[in-house]
C-alpha cells in the first residue's frame, strides 16, 4: 500500500537528536555531506560511519526502519556502482565481454556506494527526527538574509510546509479513491501499459478535483485568519540555539577537520 | 442455507512490523442473511470501515475468513473479482469518486467493468437512475454540475447499477440536509425491497438506524460489543453510552420518564412506538 512509504516520514521522539535546533540539524547534514565527499579512504569512512551510528543510536530510531526506507534506492545504488566499476580507467583486473574491470574501478564503485548509502541515511535521520514544520521554519530562518534580495523566502517556506502537510492527506485520499473504484470493478493490475495508464483516469480525476477543492478551502481559511504573507509575522516557537547545538557544531567541525587531515595523508 | 455473507474469526492488523502497527479487527464474527437490513454502529476508529472493506475483498484478512454464500472469497483471483460485483460497497462521501464527463457514463462504469453488452449497460443505468430518482434528462449532464445530495445519489446509483446481492454503505447520509437524508434512505430501502438484497449500513445517527434496520451489530475497540434487534440493543442504554454511543432520543425520553416514576415501557425506539407506549399508559390509567 502507498501508506507504507517511510521516505521523508517523521517519527516523533524526545531524544537529544530530536531536540536539537532544526537549523543545527540542517547545517550538520550539509557539513556531513561535504565531509562525505572529502573522505578518501577507509579510515575516513570508518570515522564518519562511527559518527553516523552514534547519531542514530542517540536518536532511538531503529536501524531496520532506516534500511527499509533504503529499499526503493537499491536500483540507483547498484547502477551507480556498476557504472563506476566499468568506466574507471586504471590497472585492469579482468575483462568481461567489452567491459574491463579495473582495480581503481572496483574501489571507486565501493566508495561511491558507501557514500550514497551514508548520504541517504544521514538525510533520513534528519527527516525522521525533525517535524516538517520545524524543517521549513529552519529553512525560512536560514534563508532569511535572502529576503534583502527580494526573494520571497517566507512564501516559499509556507508553500513547502503546506505541500509537506498535504502529502499524507493526499496519499490517504488516493488510497481511498483506488479502493472505491476497485469496489466498482476497476482493474489496475492487468492489461498492457496503455490500458493501465487509462485505468488511472478514474483515480486521477477525483484526486485533482479534491486537491483543488482543498487548496481553495485552505486559502479561504487562511484569509479568514488574516494571513497576509511574511511581513511582521512572528512565530509561536522561537528558534534558539542551546549549548547542545554549539556542542554539535563543535563535534561536526572536529570530524570535518579530521577527515581533511586524513585526506592529506591519503587515508 | 448459509448466510449470504459472513466473517469467521476475522482479524486485521494495519502496518504490521512498523511503529504504526495496530489491530483494527480482532476475532470478528459477523453475518447477514439474504434480504436482511443490518446496521453497524460504533464510535470512530472502532473498526467498522475495516470490517466493511473485508466484505468485498478490498482488504485481505490477517487471519480468519470471509465467506460469501459459504465460499471463501479469497479462494481465487477470478472469484474475488466476481465478488466485487456481487457485494457493492459505497464509501463515505462517495460523490468524491465521480470522474466521468456525464452522469450516464459514471453510473455505467461498474456495469461496463462487468463486461456487459451496451444494451444491458443502458438498461441497468436507467434502472439505477430511476431507483434513486434522477430524471432521465439529467443523464447527459456533467455530474459536477449537480447539488451535493444529487451527486451522492448518482454515486450510489453507480454501485446499485451492478445489481449487487449485498449492498454495503458507509454513512450514506453524512453531510446531507434532512430532505436529502430521507431520500437517500428511501432509495436504499427501495433497492433492498425490489432486488431482495441484503443491505449493511454504517451510521452514526441512532434515529436513522432505529427506523431502518432489522438487526444491529455494535463494534467497540475492534471487537464485537453487542448484536441483536434494535429493541435488544437499545435496551442496554448504559452499556452503549459507556462505549461512546447513544440510544435514540425517544428512548432516552421514555427512560427518563420511567426514572421519574411513570410506569412506561421504555424499550420503544421509534417515535411511533413511543406514542403507542404512552397511549397504552393513558389507557391503563383510564381503566384504573
Amino acid at each position: 500500500m502507498l501508506k507504507d512509504i517511510t521516505l521523508g516520514q517523521f517519527f516523533p521522539g524526545n531524544t537529544v537528536v530530536h531536540r536539537l535546533d532544526p537549523r543545527t540539524k540542517i547545517l550538520m547534514v550539509v557539513v556531513y555531506i561535504v565531509t562525505l565527499f572529502l573522505a578518501k579512504w577507509f579510515v575516513s569512512y570508518a570515522l564518519m560511519l562511527a559518527f553516523l551510528l552514534l547519531a542514530i543510536r542517540i536518536s532511538g530510531i531503529d536501524l531496520k526502519t532506516i534500511l527499509r526506507g533504503m529499499k526503493p534506492l537499491i536500483f540507483i545504488i547498484v547502477l551507480t556502482g556498476m557504472l563506476n566499476m566499468f568506466y574507471t580507467p586504471g590497472d585492469p583486473l579482468f575483462t568481461l565481454w567489452i567491459f574491463t574491470v579495473t582495480k581503481q574501478g572496483v574501489l571507486n564503485a565501493l566508495f561511491m556506494m558507501i557514500r550514497i548509502i551514508m548520504l541517504v541515511t544521514g538525510t533520513f535521520l534528519l527527516t525522521y527526527t525533525t517535524s516538517p514544520i520545524a524543517l521549513t521554519d529552519a529553512l525560512e530562518r536560514l534563508f532569511g538574509p535572502l529576503k534583502k534580495l527580494h526573494l520571497p523566502v517566507h512564501e516559499l517556506a509556507m508553500m513547502m510546509s503546506i505541500a509537506l502537510r498535504f502529502i499524507p492527506t493526499l496519499i490517504e485520499e488516493t488510497d481511498k479513491i483506488i479502493s472505491a473504484q476497485k469496489a466498482r470493478g476497476a482493474d489496475f493490475e492487468s492489461g498492457n501499459l496503455i490500458q493501465r495508464a487509462k485505468a488511472l483516469v478514474p483515480v486521477l480525476v477525483p484526486l485533482f478535483i479534491s486537491a483543488f477543492r482543498r487548496a481553495d478551502e485552505l486559502a479561504v481559511a487562511m484569509e479568514c485568519r488574516c494571513y497576509h504573507g511574511g511581513d511582521g509575522r512572528t512565530s509561536l516557537k522561537q528558534l534558539r540555539m542551546q549549548r547542545r547545538d554549539y556542542l554539535t557544531f563543535f563535534l561536526g567541525a572536529v570530524v570535518l577537520c579530521a577527515v581533511i587531515v586524513l585526506r592529506n595523508f591519503g587515508l | 442455507m448459509p448466510p449470504i455473507i459472513e466473517t469467521k474469526a476475522l482479524c486485521h492488523v494495519y502496518s504490521p512490523g512498523t511503529p504504526f502497527e495496530h489491530a483494527a479487527l480482532t476475532n470478528v464474527n459477523f453475518s447477514a442473511e439474504r434480504g436482511e437490513f443490518v446496521g453497524i454502529i460504533g464510535h470512530t476508529g472502532s473498526g467498522k470501515s475495516t470490517l466493511m472493506q473485508h466484505l468485498n475483498g478490498l482488504l485481505k484478512p490477517t487471519s480468519g475468513q470471509v465467506l460469501f454464500d459459504g465460499a471463501d472469497i479469497w479462494q481465487s483471483k477470478a472469484f474475488l473479482r466476481k465478488i466485487r460485483f456481487r457485494v457493492g460497497l459505497v464509501f463515505q462521501y462517495p460523490e468524491y469518486q465521480l470522474f466521468e464527463e456525464t452522469i450516464f457514463k459514471d453510473i455505467a462504469f461498474g456495469p461496463r467493468n462487468m463486461a456487459l453488452d451496451e444494451t444491458a449497460v443502458e438498461e441497468r443505468v436507467c434502472e439505477a437512475a430511476d431507483l434513486v430518482g434522477l430524471p432521465r434528462n439529467l443523464l447527459d449532464k456533467s455530474p459536477f454540475d449537480l447539488s451535493g445530495g444529487q451527486k451522492r445519489r448518482v454515486a450510489i446509483a453507480g454501485v446499485i447499477a451492478m445489481r449487487p446481492d449485498v449492498l454495503i454503505l458507509d454513512e450514506p447520509t453524512a453531510g446531507l440536509d434532512p430532505l436529502g437524508r430521507e431520500r437517500v434512505l428511501q432509495n436504499i430501502r427501495d433497492y433492498q425491497k425490489n432486488a431482495h438484497a441484503t443491505v449493511i449500513m454504517v451510521s452514526h445517527s441512532m434515529e436513522e438506524i432505529a427506523s431502518t434496520v432489522d438487526r444491529l451489530f455494535v463494534m467497540n475497540h475492534s471487537k464485537e460489543a453487542m448484536a441483536g434487534t434494535p429493541r435488544e440493543v437499545f435496551s442496554h442504554a448504559d452499556a452503549l453510552t459507556k462505549i461512546g454511543l447513544a440510544v435514540p432520543q425517544v428512548t432516552m425520553v421514555l427512560k427518563r420518564l420511567r426514572e421519574l416514576g411513570l410506569p412506561v415501557d421504555a424499550s420503544a425506539y421509534t417515535v411511533e412506538q413511543a406514542c403507542q407506549a404512552l397511549l397504552a399508559l393513558r389507557g391503563g390509567d383510564k381503566n384504573a
